[in-house]
């Protein structure tokens, strides 16, 4: 984890670091029995996920669905309790809070939701659902200013501050997320995590709102945890890249290591996956097309998770579980006994 | 020009008549298609490309929806005039469809095993057991592994993927010369829907189908499609061959496009996003739809609507200024912003 810090390309390197986040697990119980319930089991839908977050920074989070991204991004929010590991939120124990304090530190993190359609109240005008983040955390703007605080923000991300008394069916898909967005910005947080923010837009909407993140993390120093199942999306916006299988961190390191030469073999098939839009690479990119689908996460398989669709595993695979750490030869962790780069299907230019 | 396309769509208009007024979802659509052709209809949500799909198939709900003019030639004979007997003897023999979701399109209460012989049964009279087999061989075709195990399974025991296969199954059961494509792989995750892209290449290689894949992504497109046809609107803003389109676009709205989609080959600069949202269908603007986003749009465009005329050999595209998007010789205007 420290190893990308020590990297001398990495801008980030001297910034604070604002979340650090060690070993968080989430497992969710499978219950049996309609009187008695038995628990048969458990989804391990984040299993030991480290990684550190600094200020004015974009870690990225990518994997296919069901492999753990939107529980991680709750268990942060602490919408979920985590059942082990630690969250430090600039040094403070952000789990250990409870109360008024958590209360209090909760402003400092926010959230942005996928679905524009139903993350905001329909019977809400815009006005109060930007507004009501002021009248929770009361000693944020007086009373009197929220009017004009919530139209400053309409302003901030792109709305006519005019359109305060409308309600959510009146404007179009770019537009909600643009008021999910002034919403996470009330209480001037220090990190924002966008929960699959761009993936129910349209590609003509899509850029205008990820131009608007961008413009805002430079004017507030914010830091983002990107989450988004979109490879091309993820790259443009991040500055690291965290690769999620199965509830945990397959690979970790900076955009430039992960998308120009990516060492854990997910990863390396997961880029070679993604659709190019230029017909003239046809047929001259290698494509690792990977057999099956992901398994049950409340039944992983033994060792490295991956390995029952991984084209290099052995035996040893299925008997040790690999760490996620730093190997010779490569400089971004990644969590493969075999892991090497492969530069075939790096996605450069 | 002397043989006659698979399927022809000739100046095609579909309308929404609701309550709040009409809704011109496609207004005057065109386009044709060859056996073993793979047609792209790319556009966003609202730009009618569903509708189409649906249109073609003939399974518009009707009302609200309309046919207000034009003509779909499957083989030169319209289907829009034919009886329903003889178009229910087109759609699913000749003429056949993938949807988006497969859940939804799959009837939860039968097994998927049921669903595929179902196509034997009813077009071609087959009995019970001969037709499971052949559900058993078309299982086995789209890659279900263990099928002759899985034949008696229900949709919800199947994942994304294997349910997208399922309905590709049903969808080539009897050989269809053309194959609808709706959005095929937009609910599945990159590494499935390589794998089902690629399953729906080798089939229609191997059948020689003409291929209509509905999509909004621009790189799906560019991986398998011969020829593209741009929608906005209700309206084809660009149609071309596919290498044609993204190296030299022709139509504002297609550069804009190119230009606004993150590259995963590509470091993260600036994306120059189209201003504005797409119009509403009940409101159309006058004169070329794309005028109010267009950085281009001058009076003329505000007045007259432009039509799909040719850029360049085999490059149609339906702006005014086409030659000089086409040549890269057109600046924007002035006072051009959202």
């Amino acid at each position: 984890m420290t190893a990308t810090a020590e990297q001398t390309t990495d801008p980030f390197a001297g910034e604070e670091v604002v979340l650090d986040v060690d070993g968080l697990v989430k497992h969710f119980p499978l219950k049996q029995g309609i009187v008695v319930k038995r628990q048969i089991g458990a989804v391990q839908a984040v299993d030991g996920v480290s990684f550190q977050l600094r200020r004015g920074e974009t870690l990225g989070i990518v994997g296919e669905s069901g492999c753990g991204k939107s529980t991680l991004a709750k268990l942060l929010m602490r919408l979920e309790e985590p059942d082990a590991g630690e969250v430090r939120f600039r040094g403070e124990d952000f789990l250990a809070l409870d109360g008024e304090e958590l209360r209090r530190m909760r402003r400092k993190i926010q959230i942005i939701f996928q679905d524009p359609y139903t993350s905001l109240n329909p019977r809400m005008s815009v006005g109060d659902i930007i507004g009501e983040p002021f009248t929770i955390h009361k000693d944020v703007v007086p009373k009197k200013g929220i009017r004009n605080r919530v139209k400053e923000l309409l302003d901030v991300v792109g709305l006519n501050p005019d359109h305060i008394n409308r309600y959510p069916h009146q404007f179009s898909g770019g537009q909600r997320q643009r008021i999910g967005i002034a919403r996470g910005l009330a209480l001037n947080p220090d990190v924002i995590i966008c929960d699959e923010p761009v993936s129910a837009l349209d590609v003509s909407v899509q850029a205008q709102v990820m131009n608007l993140l961008e413009d805002l993390q430079d004017e507030f120093g914010l830091s983002y945890i990107f989450i988004a199942h979109d490879l091309s999306v993820v790259r443009h916006i991040s500055d690291r890249i965290a690769v999620m299988y199965l509830g945990k961190l397959a690979e970790l390191g900076t955009e430039h290591e992960i998308y120009g030469g990516p060492a854990h073999p997910y990863t390396q098939a997961l880029l070679s996956a993604v659709p190019v839009p230029d017909p003239t690479l046809r047929g001259k990119r290698e494509q690792i097309v990977l057999k099956g689908d992901p398994p049950n996460p409340a039944n992983p398989p033994s060792g490295c998770r991956f390995r029952t669709r991984c084209w290099k595993a052995t035996d040893y695979c299925a008997e040790v579980a690999p760490e996620l750490t730093v190997r010779p030869g490569i400089s971004q962790a990644a969590a493969c006994h075999y892991a090497e780069t492969n530069e075939d299907v790096a996605a450069m230019d | 020009m002397t043989t006659t396309p698979l399927l022809e769509v000739k100046d095609l208009h579909v309308e929404f008549r609701t309550k709040s007024g009409v809704a011109q979802a496609i207004n005057g659509l065109n386009f044709s298609l060859n056996a073993g052709e793979t047609l792209a209809i790319l556009g966003e949500s609202g730009s009618g490309k569903s509708v189409t799909a649906q249109t073609i198939m003939g399974i518009l709900d009707m009302p609200p929806g309309h046919i207000a003019g034009g003509q779909i030639l499957y083989r030169g004979e319209d289907i829009l005039t034919m009886n329903e007997t003889k178009r229910r003897k087109l759609r699913g023999v000749n003429i056949s469809m993938i949807f988006q979701d497969a859940l939804s399109a799959l009837n939860p209460v039968l097994p998927v095993g049921w669903q595929i012989a179902e196509m034997f049964r009813v077009h071609r009279g087959m009995k019970r057991g001969p037709a499971k087999k052949k559900a058993i061989e078309l299982m086995q075709r789209v890659g279900i592994p263990g099928a002759e195990g899985r034949v008696g399974d229900y949709p919800h025991q199947f994942s994304g993927g294997m349910r997208q296969r399922i309905m590709i199954a049903i969808a080539i059961a009897l050989d269809p010369d053309v194959l609808i494509a709706d959005e095929p792989t937009t609910a599945l995750d990159v590494t499935v829907q390589a794998q089902v892209m690629r399953l729906l290449k080798e089939l229609q290689v191997e059948n020689n189908m003409g291929l209509i894949l509905i999509t909004h992504d621009l790189g799906v497109v560019a991986d398998v499609a011969d020829k593209i046809a741009v929608m906005y609107a209700g309206r084809v803003m660009e149609a071309a061959d596919v290498y044609e389109i993204y190296a030299k676009p022709a139509h504002p709205y297609t550069k804009g496009l190119l230009e606004s989609i993150p590259r995963i080959d590509a470091e993260g600069d600036r994306l120059s996003a189209i201003p504005g949202l797409p119009p509403s269908l009940t409101d159309m603007p006058s004169g070329c739809p794309f005028n109010p986003r267009c950085p281009y749009a001058t009076d003329l465009c505000v007045s007259d609507r432009p039509e799909l005329l040719p850029a360049a050999e085999g490059h149609y595209s339906a702006c005014h200024y086409r030659e000089d998007v086409y040549q890269g010789t057109i600046e924007p205007r002035q006072e051009a912003q959202a």
